[in-house]
């Protein structure tokens, strides 16, 4: 495939995304123009505001390099949301019954816990998809509405900060945990923290998982036909499983990023799963569709995307531009992202005939020359 | 617990069960249409939220229900036509470019109602017609013939979409393009054409649905339908595909959720653990996909595009 091709295609798609997310400001009222100008320096114009976009930027990239592995056993992975609560809460209980840890202990333990919490999460739908032929969209969906209920449930009784309940005040929340798991800040004064280039070195080993060993090489065959990959003995249900975990296992390493990397350095809940993930396992997935489902270029296409969300935050302060927008936008450029792959392959097709055109009538001049 | 089976309180668990049930078999049985013709749609939550709020904003506006379910199907209608572009003329893959609506309507429903609305404000809810001498039964009475229109309307649908896809022409070349598109297209059914309409019945019974849970509420929130149309989904698998098992699907959700809120309300669920009887949806239908996985079977061309080759 023409690469050149495969990365301008979902460019012009996402453009066309925004020229819709443009007539949405209209419909609210605001200037695209301006909309456009917050929106940009809301992302990236300080350093501050950088720090800002690469944290929002890694729990997608975590999910996103996830997602690749997925859809790369094409295995549907839309339970991003229920493996970051997964995560998060088990590596909250670790956090809460091993306080006195030091950091140096405690830090790789809650982020292993975490990434744990995940892989439990997604096994569940890849067994019941591998040997009970249950469809994991549906399971995995559902498995995010199991979760979120489960994370109020906890967050509201069991694990609820007990000061929350003598005050009277309840609020859903964890009491603040051990200074000792929390991500340490990389440069003072910002908010970038260990997860920041953890996330990245994480998705570059997923590139690695997937290009360069064989667990890597089974998935991708089963992905391209489970029927030829049984035939070539490779165990497919087996491979099912495996993706959906490791998907998972990067979603609930999220979870433990968004817990420990966070300002309050607690697990607080709205209700929604959406108020504790900020939507990350279903933007986790935008990003890796941006990025061609390769990890590396969801690498870019994450910070793209984070910086979307920063620049959401500050669209809402300077025009009074709901965050909201965002959400609806990342809607769209999935949309469109997804619906170019036609024009993307028709593009190729005709590039190729040109091509071997080309071929045929310089063969035809050399004589017979070639064989 | 005895508290429960008092007659009164079953009579109104049961009404409110009916109630409850409006919206998924709205959704669930444009679903099947769509389904049928080899289309899945994950986006009807979205196209509810959405449909939801246009109805609730019309409402606000103007009072008059019978414009706010029109906004609701015009919003259907429209996001029927994105999702026909988008899977039968782009081929775009299904279950991804769902999610996509999806986030369109949640997000966009959500900026709407910031922008437009701000605090929420209550509208007016559809109102219960009562049949004649039926809602005079002992029992049944109360309990089914005191809806809304729009039960009565979803109700109705049932027969009339069984009776589309098995006895219409329309029906049979849905059937023929979900499961063998090759086939249908070689005796001239345009696939294309076939599956369009059945998208656009799809999405504006979910934009019915939609209007018809924000009227029965009379108020609108972001995220309104809380996983509403993805259980929707789901109930077409619990069916089997037919109108029929649809209806028994939505009614036994909407009966487990009235019963879930009758017994937060008497207190034999304990506050702490309502939480996890809010779970119950979401298992329950795990436990049916996995029940009837493998004895049903969707129609062979769900999710496939489809090329003339």
């Amino acid at each position: 495939m023409n690469k050149l091709v495969g990365a301008l295609v979902p460019l012009g798609a996402a453009l066309v995304a925004f020229a819709f997310g443009a007539i949405m400001l209209l419909a609210v009222g605001a200037s695209p123009w301006e909309g456009l100008q917050a929106l940009v320096s809301g992302a990236f114009g300080s350093g501050d505001r950088l720090a800002a976009t690469a944290v929002k930027a890694t729990p997608l990239l975590l999910v996103g390099a996830g997602i690749t592995i997925a859809f790369r056993t094409s295995v549907v992975n839309i339970g991003g949301e229920g493996q970051i609560v997964a995560g998060a809460l088990l590596s909250t209980m670790a956090a809460l019954s091993l306080p006195d840890l030091p950091a140096v202990l405690l830090v790789p333990l809650v982020l292993v816990v975490g990434a744990l919490g995940g892989a439990v999460w997604g096994a569940i739908p890849g067994v019941l998809k591998a040997y009970a032929s249950v469809n994991e969209i549906l399971s995995t969906i559902m498995l995010n509405l199991v979760a979120v209920q489960f994370m109020n449930y906890l967050l509201r009784g069991p694990m609820i900060d007990q000061r929350e309940v003598e005050n009277g005040t309840r609020i859903p929340q964890t009491e603040r945990l051990s200074d000792n798991a929390a991500l340490p800040t990389l440069i003072p004064g910002t908010r970038l923290h260990l997860g920041v280039p953890i996330a990245i070195l994480v998705a570059i080993g997923a590139w690695v998982l997937l290009w360069r060993t064989p667990l890597g090489f089974r998935l991708r065959a089963v992905g391209h036909s489970p029927e030829a990959a049984r035939a070539a003995g490779i165990r497919v249900k087996r491979s099912i499983v495996s993706a959906l975990a490791l998907s998972g296992s990067l979603g609930g390493l999220a979870g433990a990023v968004l817990v420990f990397g966070s300002e309050g350095q607690r697990m607080v809940t709205d209700g929604s799963s959406a108020g504790f993930t900020g939507s990350a396992g279903f933007n986790g997935i935008v990003a890796a569709l941006f990025g061609g489902l390769h990890p590396l270029w969801t690498i870019p296409s994450s910070y793209l995307f984070g910086g979307l969300l920063t620049g959401a935050t500050n669209l809402q302060r300077s025009l009074q531009v709901p965050a909201a927008l965002a959400v609806a936008l990342n809607g769209l450029v999935v949309i469109f992202v997804i619906s170019s792959g036609r024009f993307r392959d028709r593009i190729d097709q005709m590039l190729d005939k040109r091509r071997e055109l080309a071929r045929a009538l310089s063969s035809e001049s050399d004589g017979e020359a070639t064989p | 617990m005895s508290e429960f089976f008092v007659s009164t309180v079953l009579i109104a668990t049961v009404a409110s069960g009916v109630r409850l049930a409006v919206p998924y078999l709205l959704a669930a049985l444009g679903e099947t249409v769509g389904q049928r013709s080899g289309v899945l749609n994950l986006g009807v939550d979205g196209v509810m939220q959405l449909s939801a709020f246009f109805a609730y904003w019309t409402v606000l506006r103007t009072e008059n229900l019978w414009l706010g379910m029109l906004a609701g199907v015009a919003v259907g209608l429209v996001m029927g036509l994105l999702y026909a572009l988008i899977t039968v003329v782009f081929h775009a893959q299904q279950g991804i470019s769902g999610i996509g609506i999806f986030l369109f309507g949640l997000g966009f429903s959500d900026l709407l109602f910031q922008k437009r609305v701000g605090t929420p404000k209550p509208i007016k809810q559809l109102p219960k017609v009562e049949v004649p001498l039926l809602s005079d039964l002992p029992f049944v009475g109360e309990a089914l013939f005191q809806q809304t229109l729009a039960a009565y309307f979803a109700v109705l649908a049932v027969p009339l979409v069984a009776l589309l896809l098995s006895r219409s022409t329309f029906g049979l070349n849905v059937r023929a393009v979900g499961e063998n598109p090759q086939a249908a297209d070689s005796l001239g059914i345009s696939v294309a054409r076939t599956r369009t309409v059945a998208i656009l019945i799809g999405n504006v019974m979910a934009g019915l649905a939609g209007a018809a849970l924000v009227l029965e509420l009379g108020i609108f929130q972001p995220n309104l339908t809380q996983g509403l149309g993805f259980i929707a989904v789901a109930l077409v698998y619990f069916g089997a595909w037919r109108a029929p098992g649809v209806l028994v699907g939505a009614l036994l959700y909407g009966l487990v959720n009235a019963t879930v809120l009758q017994w937060k309300a008497q207190g034999i669920i304990p506050r702490g653990a309502s939480d996890l009887a809010a779970m119950a949806p979401a298992v329950l239908t795990i436990t049916a996909l996995v029940v009837l996985a493998g004895r049903v079977s969707p129609p062979a061309a769900l999710t496939r595009p489809f090329n003339r080759h």
